[in-house]
């Protein structure tokens, strides 16, 4: 991850002003910094959103192809992510320094989406055994500002919203061979539901208390961070441990706590912001990236 | 005619995007994102990047790193002695990598790079408070850059863009001369002081207005309704610096 190098008295005071509940932009322990949430900014994927979260930047694209099942699910489809770290995001990351990070990601992602109910697999089925659809799912990180995994997850979830999946039907010839037709109109297209899809929120342990969506500088503070992924519902469907300091279990049961509440109003307004998005409909000035 | 300008047609066209500076008849435009071009006698705020055998080298946001000998700061005690072998081992105890420092600059070396001194009792070793990085040339070089705001924090805009904003300290040490680092808890009501403040700055950047003391404390008023963490909101944070500008238009007018 990036890093930035700060004086001890900087780490003090960045220590103490967390234990006071007033971090250094003046915001509390749970809050968010003002995010931006855009969907279908690129034109040739079914579905794509760039989340900026500070000074973090993240663009996500969904493509949906033709594959076959996996052979011990063969009814669902699959979703298959890729993270790339892009050499712009922090000098670290130039040539093949990224990697690592990019595999983390990714490797988040899959657990996070482990969980049978996150996204409707078998929707996405065309023929069991012969044909289903695999979305592809790639993660672009163009600024790095702190906390990466936050804004990915809601990336991930607003481009799965606005993925478009076009309807195909399966036409049987007498021979017994199948046929896959596509529908002519390019608007006859499926959604995916996105309500259970999980969003990862990541708390820092900084001093004795934890904070949400730490910056670079108080992610140079602290030394073990919890990574939860918290579906609209409230439900975890998976942690993780990151850094090389230790939690206390009692901690960990704060952080959980915290992290559901925050994962909750996280997706309320995530919601809401895609739900207007959709109702300006095509209309929608779009700002992308030259805006 | 001068830097960042081209003559065309007869008229004199910038080349880059940035603030005007005249000096008699010699027009320069100064790019608005540039690294730090250090002059003589400008007061900078930087960072340890290394310790060395005779020197400290800091990053000041300029194009090549600037240098603080180890004749240019002050002992301990304030003796005046020439520096041996042992003050050469003590280095480190003074300034590690990392730690921020405010400095003068002595002279600049013929590649550009900065020599810095803290030959004096208001230099030396930053304590606690919060660094803002901004661009070089939104600095507005003025006569003093150690401003203690009546709102009750103080800030050092350095001219190389790097804002220290520190709470005021009650009594000055002389003998210390900016070598012990207070450590103790800042209280509740200067942290809220000086998150406003950052905030305020940040937000002076990104709508591109000169910083200077009088340009700061106007937006801090301003944002006094808002909640301090509303600041950084596109909507509050164009608010308040229209606020601002009014307020500075007037002064002027």
């Amino acid at each position: 991850m990036a890093s930035v190098v700060l004086s001890n008295a900087e780490k003090l005071y960045i220590v103490h002003g967390v234990q006071e509940d007033l971090r250094v932009d003046g915001r509390g322990c749970e809050d968010y910094r003002c995010a931006e949430v855009e969907t279908d900014i690129v034109s040739n994927t079914s579905g794509s959103a760039r989340v900026k979260l500070g000074h973090t930047d993240i663009l996500v694209g969904v493509k949906a192809e033709m594959g076959t099942p996996k052979l011990e699910k063969p009814d669902e489809g699959y979703l298959e992510f890729s993270v790339d770290c892009s050499a712009n995001a922090a000098p670290e990351f130039e040539g093949r320094g990224g990697e690592e990070l990019g595999a983390e990601i990714a490797n988040t992602l899959y657990r996070v989406f482990s969980s049978e109910s996150s996204v409707d697999l078998k929707s996405l089925c065309i023929n069991p055994r012969d044909h289903c659809w695999v979305l592809y799912v790639d993660v672009l990180l163009l600024e790095c500002g702190g906390n990466v995994f936050d804004p990915v997850s809601i990336a991930v979830k607003a481009a799965l919203f606005n993925t478009r999946i076009p309807k195909v039907r399966v036409l049987e010839d007498e021979e017994g061979s199948k046929e896959i037709e596509l529908s002519d109109d390019p608007y006859d297209c499926i959604r995916l539901n996105v309500d259970n899809v999980p969003c990862i929120v990541t708390l820092s342990k900084i001093g004795s208390r934890h904070v949400v969506d730490a910056t670079l500088q108080e992610e140079a503070c602290s030394l073990a961070s919890l990574l939860i992924s918290v579906t609209s519902k409230g439900d975890l469907t998976s942690m993780k441990k990151l850094g090389k300091g230790s939690l206390d279990p009692e901690s960990i049961f704060e952080m959980m706590e915290t992290g559901k509440r925050v994962g909750k109003s996280l997706h309320i307004a995530l919601q809401k912001t895609l739900d207007e998005e959709e109702s300006l409909g095509a209309s929608r000035q779009k700002v992308g990236f030259l805006g | 005619r001068g830097h960042g300008t081209y003559v065309e047609e007869e008229k004199l066209i910038a080349s880059v995007a940035g603030v005007v500076e005249r000096v008699n008849k010699l027009v320069c435009v100064k790019a608005l994102k540039t690294r730090y071009n250090g002059e003589v006698g400008d007061i900078v705020v930087g960072r340890i990047t290394e310790v060395q055998q005779k020197r400290w080298k800091v990053e000041t946001n300029a194009r090549l790193d600037s240098v603080l000998l180890l004749s240019s700061v002050n002992l301990p005690g304030g003796e005046l002695r020439r520096r041996s072998a042992e003050d050469e081992l003590a280095m480190r105890d003074y300034l590690q990598e990392g730690d921020l420092i405010s400095a003068e600059v002595q002279s600049i070396f013929s590649d550009g790079a900065v020599s810095l001194h803290t030959r004096s009792l208001k230099y030396g070793k930053l304590g606690q408070g919060v660094l803002v990085q901004v661009s070089p040339s939104l600095v507005k070089r003025q006569k003093t850059h150690f401003h203690d705001l009546p709102c009750g924090a103080s800030v050092i805009l350095g001219n190389n863009g790097f804002i220290w904003i520190y709470p005021t300290p009650e009594q000055k040490e002389e003998e210390a001369g900016g070598f012990t680092t207070n450590l103790e808890p800042v209280p509740l009501s200067d942290r809220e002081v000086i998150s406003r403040l950052r905030n305020c700055i940040v937000a002076l950047v990104t709508q591109k207005l000169m910083l200077f003391d009088t340009s700061i404390l106007y937006c801090y008023e301003a944002s006094l309704p808002h909640q301090i963490k509303d600041i950084l909101n596109p909507e509050v944070m164009e608010e308040i610096v229209l606020e601002t500008r009014q307020r500075l238009l007037n002064l002027e007018g």
